[in-house]
């Protein structure tokens, strides 16, 4: 948003008003349900977040959170996330002006550095187990990979998103005026990068 | 509007062009009615409840004598697990569904949910659910852990069958639907209120499904990552419940009750705000404190999320917790009690009028007080570790989701029958419904509170002669043969009146809301024009004028029913309805293929893996075709 107003005044985004489309709150309705989704995502991720904190310490077996967990590695593809974020605001700010190219440009950005941190997250995945770290090892090894796993899952589901998104603009189904479908998708994808920070703070910088 | 001829859609990526049925049995499975898929959760929720009857009276004759010799321990567990499982979430809470769904767009003057293919597929996931969780029956293994499945009892070890993969399958299926559903009547309660309608202006019922979505949207994430927690102990080898990995069993306790709890007002708070329609109807007062009806409906709501562990006060948590319990669970019997003196100050100096929907209203109060103080009465922790696991807590629930959220439902069901079928239901069959229902369950509950503060266990599947319980118990099981014998009086009641009811015309219990301001049963679209809406209870005003709180006349006569029929306060709606063309959203064949798709991947999860992924191929088939499917299939008329 700070990046659009930096350069031009974005023109209001106005439909017109048709009755068909009015609602309430004058937020649209995909808005309202992206929301409502996010809170009840908030609790899913609670709940888990939670469940890694109780379970903190009960391990009855090695490995322990310490002798396995890599803080510089995940540190980078960390990084790499929180950097997509950005591209995502890029994104809306580009579709926001009319800049389809732009727009197109960036979110393929974004879904690059989502992919990266996958790609990441499956190497560190793939080692822990080489590690001796499983499913069924002990309580941190159920813990994590459950809700690093799950955080995983929201994070692919987020670059298949915003690459349908570039097909989408690609085709020309994505103009100026269809800015929502980009925002909706930057919704998501803040989302997921927030809780990421919770997790990779709780998981990582705390658990060891 | 049945009519009309589509030209086939010219929309590019269109998977299919979207079905175009409007009668028949295909019309149904593709409908994305709001009214219609209302009428199918109502349906099958009412079927529901029949099987749930049918577990319970099983318990009931098993019961009816010391030692009895009907059914063995195991059936018996089955039997009260799935009875519980039952009529909470494929009963009581779809019933309620099935109003949000068929009144809350009526009254907030809107001609459909916000997201009608969402609604739809929420309710082809709940049938899946409720299908699935049921088949345990068909094999012979029905889920059998009790409603609450305690962790230990649902882990390998202890659950060697498919009983409780069954369970836990079909909660998970459940919990998808309810979510996607409460994210729906979110977004339409918030966003498609009529103009004018602000958030104080809503019917108290609207609010109330409001709340109950918020619940459900906060509430089930917690139980469904709990049954992920058990799925991944039964299926991968984990130990989240499994003290011998270092895992706590308690955890899951905890788990289950923070969703358990807000999930109790799941079910009570839709059944209170179809009270708070009925009773200013026929008192033919406004509700008596409405704002404090809705802010205490708030409070309980946030109170709810707060009070898990009085559950758990016999498992030894220690004084400060229980302490902080009990003081919370005390805490929001507050908001409570103020509902309840809402409501009976509405009947205060209300010119009453004993519909049977009243006394179903009338009869929720009386009996949600008795669940009420019982409830009270085990939030303090030296008097539950007495009750705990007694018959007393099963009166107590009874009382509450029987005696409060049935009635409530059977008091919404008698008031809105006319709006949805255009007939009455028959009032004198309906009376008899409610005396018998009353006389029948204080007759099977009320001598719980004596068994089981005298200390029978529940759950446990017979008792030895000469402990006093004989006569308590057979007059128990006759009280649910009456109760049964009510439940069929109402089912040729409704079915009866379907054909011979009185024609019900737009308005019959001349009453407050917007829904009684259309024709019943409603047109596809609802509202030809959509209102305008300036006061709370605004039909009442535009019928009586602003500022008119009181009944119209003292002492007059409630509108006799039989005049009803010419009550058409709608005349013009008839004759315009020829040239009204208002563009609805059309069927859709993936909300069902998508339900298809998860059963059948649930179906995998129990048998072979394999069978999952054609399951995950018609999700995703489904999902795709969603996505691409055209909005609306063009408008034969939208040249001009």
């Amino acid at each position: 948003m700070a990046v659009s107003a930096a350069e031009a005044p974005p023109p209001v985004i106005q439909h017109p008003p048709v009755a068909a489309d009015r609602t309430s709150t004058g937020l649209n309705h995909r808005k309202v349900l992206m929301w409502a989704f996010l809170g009840s995502d908030c609790m899913f991720f609670a709940s888990l977040i939670s469940n890694f904190q109780v379970q903190r310490g009960r391990s009855l077996n090695p490995p322990y959170p310490k002798d396995i967990i890599n803080i510089p590695f995940t540190s980078v593809s960390t990084f790499a996330l929180l950097m997509s974020s950005l591209m995502m605001v890029l994104a809306l700010a580009a579709i926001q002006r009319g800049d389809v190219r732009g727009m197109k440009i960036w979110i393929l950005a974004c879904a690059f550095l989502g992919a990266l941190f996958l790609g990441g997250q499956f190497y560190e995945f793939t080692g822990f187990v080489q590690s001796g770290l499983k499913l069924s090892t002990n309580l941190f090894g159920a813990s994590f990979f459950i809700l690093t796993g799950f955080h995983g899952t929201h994070v692919t589901i987020g670059v298949i998103w915003l690459i349908s998104v570039y097909y989408a603009a690609a085709r020309g189904r994505i103009t100026q005026k269809d800015s929502l479908s980009v925002e909706l998708a930057g919704l998501y994808w803040h989302f997921v990068d927030i809780v990421w920070v919770a997790i990779f703070t709780i998981v990582y910088l705390l658990g060891t | 509007m049945a009519t009309l001829v589509r030209p086939a859609p010219r929309v590019e990526l269109t998977a299919m062009p979207r079905p175009n049925v409007e009668t028949g049995l295909l019309s149904w499975i593709m409908t994305v009615d709001h009214k219609r898929i209302g009428i199918l959760y109502g349906a099958s929720a009412f079927i529901l409840f029949l099987i749930g009857g049918i577990e319970a009276l099983i318990m009931r004759m098993q019961l009816a004598q010391p030692n009895g010799k009907v059914v063995d321990a195991d059936t018996f567990n089955q039997l009260f697990t799935m009875h519980g499982t039952t009529m909470i979430f494929l009963v009581i809470m779809p019933l309620s569904v099935a109003f949000f769904n068929y009144i809350v767009p009526l009254q907030i003057g809107a001609r459909d949910v916000a997201f009608p293919r969402l609604n739809a597929l929420s309710y082809w996931i709940f049938l899946a659910g409720a299908i699935f969780i049921n088949l345990g029956w068909v094999i012979g293994q029905a889920p059998d852990a009790g409603w609450f499945g305690y962790a230990n009892l649902t882990e390998r070890p202890y659950a060697m069958g498919m009983n409780t993969d069954f369970w836990v399958l079909g909660l998970q299926i459940l919990g998808i639907a309810s979510i996607l559903g409460s994210m729906n009547f979110f977004v339409t309660i918030i966003n498609l209120r009529a103009p004018g309608m602000r958030m104080m202006r809503m019917p108290v019922f609207c609010w109330m499904t409001i709340v109950t979505n918020i619940l459900m949207l906060l509430a089930f994430p917690v139980i469904t990552i709990a049954l992920t927690f058990l799925l991944f102990d039964r299926y991968f080898g984990t130990h989240f419940f499994v003290p011998s990995g270092g895992g706590d069993p308690q955890l899951w306790v905890h788990l289950f009750w923070i969703f358990g709890h807000p999930e109790v007002y799941i079910l009570i708070l839709p059944a209170m705000g179809m009270v708070s329609q009925v009773l200013p109807t026929f008192a033919r007062k406004p509700l008596f404190g409405t704002p404090f009806v809705i802010y205490s409906g708030i409070a309980i709501a946030f109170l709810s999320f707060g009070v898990w562990a009085h559950h758990m006060f016999a498992q030894g948590l220690g004084p400060t917790a229980d302490a902080a319990f009990a003081f919370s669970t005390m805490a929001i019997a507050v908001p409570t009690g103020v509902k309840i003196f809402n409501w009976i100050g509405t009947l205060y100096k209300g010119h009453l009028w004993f519909t049977t929907s009243m006394l179903f209203a009338i009869g929720f109060i009386a009996m949600f007080i008795i669940g009420g103080l019982s409830g009270v009465m085990h939030a303090s922790p030296p008097a539950d570790l007495q009750q705990n696991n007694t018959y007393f807590i099963v009166a107590h629930f009874h009382y509450v989701l029987f005696g409060g959220s049935m009635l409530g439902i059977f008091a919404g069901i008698y008031y809105w029958y006319p709006k949805a079928i255009g007939r009455l239901m028959s009032e004198k069959l309906g009376k008899w419904h409610f005396w018998l229902t009353m006389i029948g369950f204080n007759l099977t509950f009320f001598p719980m509170h004596w068994v089981g503060l005298d200390g029978m266990p529940r759950r446990v599947y017979t008792y030895p002669d000469g402990m006093g319980w004989n006569d308590y118990n057979f007059a128990e099981t006759i009280g649910a043969f009456i109760i049964a014998l009510s439940v069929l009086i109402f089912i040729y009641n409704a079915v009866w009146s379907m054909r011979y009811g009185q024609i019900a015309g737009n308005d019959p219990w001349d009453a407050r809301t917007l829904e009684w301001s259309i024709p019943s049963p409603p047109p596809h679209y609802n509202f030809a024009e959509i209102p305008i809406v300036a006061s709370m209870d605004d039909w009442w005003r535009q019928k009586y004028g602003a500022g008119h709180e009181g009944p119209p006349g003292t002492g007059a006569h409630p509108p006799a029913m039989a005049g009803a029929a010419e009550d058409v306060h709608h005349a013009d709606e008839h004759a315009g309805e020829a040239h009204v063309h208002i563009h609805m959203p059309d069927p859709s064949y993936f909300p069902i293929m998508v339900g298809i798709g998860v059963f059948i991947m649930a179906l995998g999860m129990i048998t072979n893996y394999w069978v999952s992924l054609p399951g995950f191929v018609v999700v995703m088939a489904g999902v795709y075709g969603w996505c691409f499917e055209p909005v609306n299939a063009p408008e034969p008329g939208a040249a001009h």
